[in-house]
């Protein structure tokens, strides 16, 4: 019995609900005027550290940023 | 010896409970649920008391929470709306005559005494009603929640006034984003496109409407 509900065309071309929800604020985002556009351009900024674990032990970890390495 | 026992108690206790019953007995709504959170659950803090009488007992989770305002008999007369975003909220409680949100049904207006509702919010207008103002917003897209007691929240990830938008970038973005469509050719290039020219077009209107 298959579910005859209609699926919005991001979710049946492949994208979850959070990309598609990140893409549109980003594109509003884009579309602000000068200061408030790099406020919330910083605001947005991320910075962290992912390592897969194997064995109980972490791998090497890569670092994922979006400021400048100084 | 003693565990068969205990599960033949427990067996028979599970088998009187037959499905017709189970099904009629209803679990209350969260609004009908009166959280008497204050005190704390009185079993544990007298457990609490007999073993360690001279520690306070620590407070749980539920205690630190108010209890959700009950559905009032009478029909509210203003809209309680909390409007927050990820990192700030634009509007907590507040007392208003009407909200119309971007449902991805359509525009849709939210009145006191609204019947409880969950809608999926697409990039639109956000206009909150209060006496003669009229408070304007640009959602990137979001949920909002009417429930029964004349609370709405309204969450969304992004929401700009209306005169923070650039008209330029607005219009330079909607040719790019026709043209990406036109020329794409994967089904997730196409979605992106159109979520695009979505996004735009309605950022369009929003300034000129």
């Amino acid at each position: 019995m298959a579910s005859t509900a209609a699926v919005p065309f991001w979710r049946s071309a492949g994208m979850t609900y959070i990309t598609y929800s990140n893409i549109c604020a980003n594109l509003v985002r884009n579309c602000l005027k000068e200061p408030y556009k790099s406020e919330a351009i910083n605001r947005e900024k991320v910075h962290f550290s992912v390592s897969k674990w194997a064995d109980g032990k972490p791998q090497k970890p890569t670092i994922r940023s979006d400021t400048p390495e100084a | 010896m003693f565990r068969q026992v205990a599960h033949r108690i427990l067996t028979r206790s599970t088998t009187t409970y037959s499905a017709g019953a189970a099904a009629t007995i209803r679990r209350p709504y969260s609004t009908e649920v009166v959280a008497d959170a204050s005190s704390g659950d009185s079993a544990f803090v007298e457990a609490w008391k007999k073993v360690a009488p001279n520690i306070d007992p620590p407070k749980t989770p539920i205690q630190y929470m108010e209890p959700r305002p009950p559905t009032p008999s009478t029909l509210p007369s203003k809209l309680t709306v909390n409007f927050v975003l990820p990192y700030s909220a634009e509007l907590s409680k507040a007392e208003v005559d009407m909200v119309i949100v971007p449902a991805t049904t359509g525009q849709m207006g939210i009145l006191p005494g609204h019947v409880p509702t969950i809608a999926e919010l697409k990039p639109g207008l956000l206009s909150v009603h209060e006496g003669n103002d009229v408070k304007k917003y640009f959602i990137s897209s979001g949920f909002a929640f009417v429930h029964s007691n004349s609370y709405a929240d309204i969450l969304a990830v992004e929401a700009i006034p209306l005169d923070r938008i650039d008209q330029a970038q607005v219009q330079k973005g909607l040719s790019e984003f026709t043209q990406k469509l036109n020329s794409a050719s994967t089904d997730l290039d196409k979605a992106e496109a159109q979520i695009g020219v979505d996004v735009h077009s309605a950022l369009n209107s929003a300034l000129t409407g």
